[in-house]
């Protein structure tokens, strides 16, 4: 779910921008004193692994379409504060080259899925494999089932983000000015597209390539 | 073969895969993802345009629109299929110019 320009007002989106500049900054902080050189590539790969699994649409038949993230699988990989640059760097070159995602709206976009999502997905995942064997199916689960949450948890926001634009800005004949859809359309929404379909495509994407790693190389 | 080569095979599959973004969706019917209506598809279902969104959507304008070449958009699947693949193979190689960009700024020297 890439909010476009529009959806969200102004404010709005100047808002995430100034809501995630520190978590960009602890980031950059953080992984400047964890992250050795032989590392990057892997935070190359997982930007490269999130930006194309972004680009395969899951339609609902009849429906809508959209999409899995595969930021707890990269959390997984380089931990939540390298992910959340991974993801948002993946996230500003789909919106500048390709229009998929608003300016705008990329603080906003990155709070939900670069933030809240590998951050989710990867603590949750802690906790459910704690103390389980590198290679066994339940440490693999773990990861399926905080990217499921992860995934889930960026959507319920999204529909936040989206739903309270009508309440908030409405032009002077009180029509909403950016986003006309409110909460009681846009959560359920969200919420039921991707807990019907893409948050399982989430959890099972990441279930197959841990244990694909699990095998090659104990993570 | 080292993992991390294996990892990189499988963004490549992933890459010629892609296209299934867009056949997909168009074999099913599917229409546009919830909440990335373009203003014209809103002004349909909504019965108007939201002021706001119909002058901030034409901020920008992307060089590749969603992932096809500009004046491409009424093509068949198969080229939009091949364009979908060849923004798929730039997008990734801008993301990792970047990444390995900001990751020389923020790694230790060496290891």
């Amino acid at each position: 779910m890439h909010i476009p320009d529009g959806y969200l007002s102004p404010q709005t989106g100047g808002l995430f921008y100034i809501v995630m500049l520190p978590v960009w900054a602890a980031a950059a902080k953080i992984v400047k004193k964890t992250l050795a050189a032989r590392q990057v590539p892997y935070l190359a790969f997982g930007a490269a692994f999130v930006f194309v699994i972004m680009m395969f649409n899951v339609p609902m038949p009849g429906g809508t379409t959209g999409h899995a993230v595969g930021g707890t699988l990269v959390a997984i990989l380089v931990g939540p504060w390298a992910a959340a640059i991974a993801i948002t760097v993946a996230l500003a070159v789909q919106a500048f080259l390709f229009g998929d995602g608003g300016i705008t709206a990329l603080g906003a976009n990155s709070f939900n899925m670069a933030f809240v999502l590998p951050f989710v997905g990867y603590y949750s995942y802690k906790l459910i494999s704690f103390k389980s064997a590198k290679d066994s199916v339940r440490r693999a689960s773990a990861g399926a089932i905080g990217a499921f949450l992860g995934i889930t948890a960026a959507a319920l926001l999204a529909g936040i983000e989206f739903g309270i634009q009508p309440l908030l800005y409405r032009s002077d004949n009180g029509r909403p000015l950016y986003c006309p859809y409110g909460l009681e359309i846009a959560i359920p929404a969200m919420l039921f597209e991707h807990l019907i379909l893409f948050s399982w495509v989430e959890a099972v994407a990441t279930f197959l390539v841990i244990r694909y790693l699990q095998r090659e190389d104990p993570l | 073969m080292k993992t991390i080569t294996k990892l990189w095979i499988l963004v490549a599959m992933l890459v010629m895969l892609a296209p299934i973004g867009i056949i997909l969706p168009e074999l099913l019917k599917a229409k546009t993802a919830w909440g990335e209506w373009g203003p014209d598809e809103l002004k349909r279902s909504a019965g108007y345009i939201p002021r706001g969104l119909e002058k901030l959507s034409s901020l920008w304008h992307a060089p590749m629109p969603d992932y096809v070449f500009k004046g491409w958009e009424d093509k068949g699947l198969p080229d939009l299929s091949f364009a979908y693949i060849v923004s798929a193979i730039a997008g990734i190689g801008v993301t990792i110019l970047v990444v390995i960009g900001i990751g020389k700024f923020l790694a230790g020297k060496g290891d």
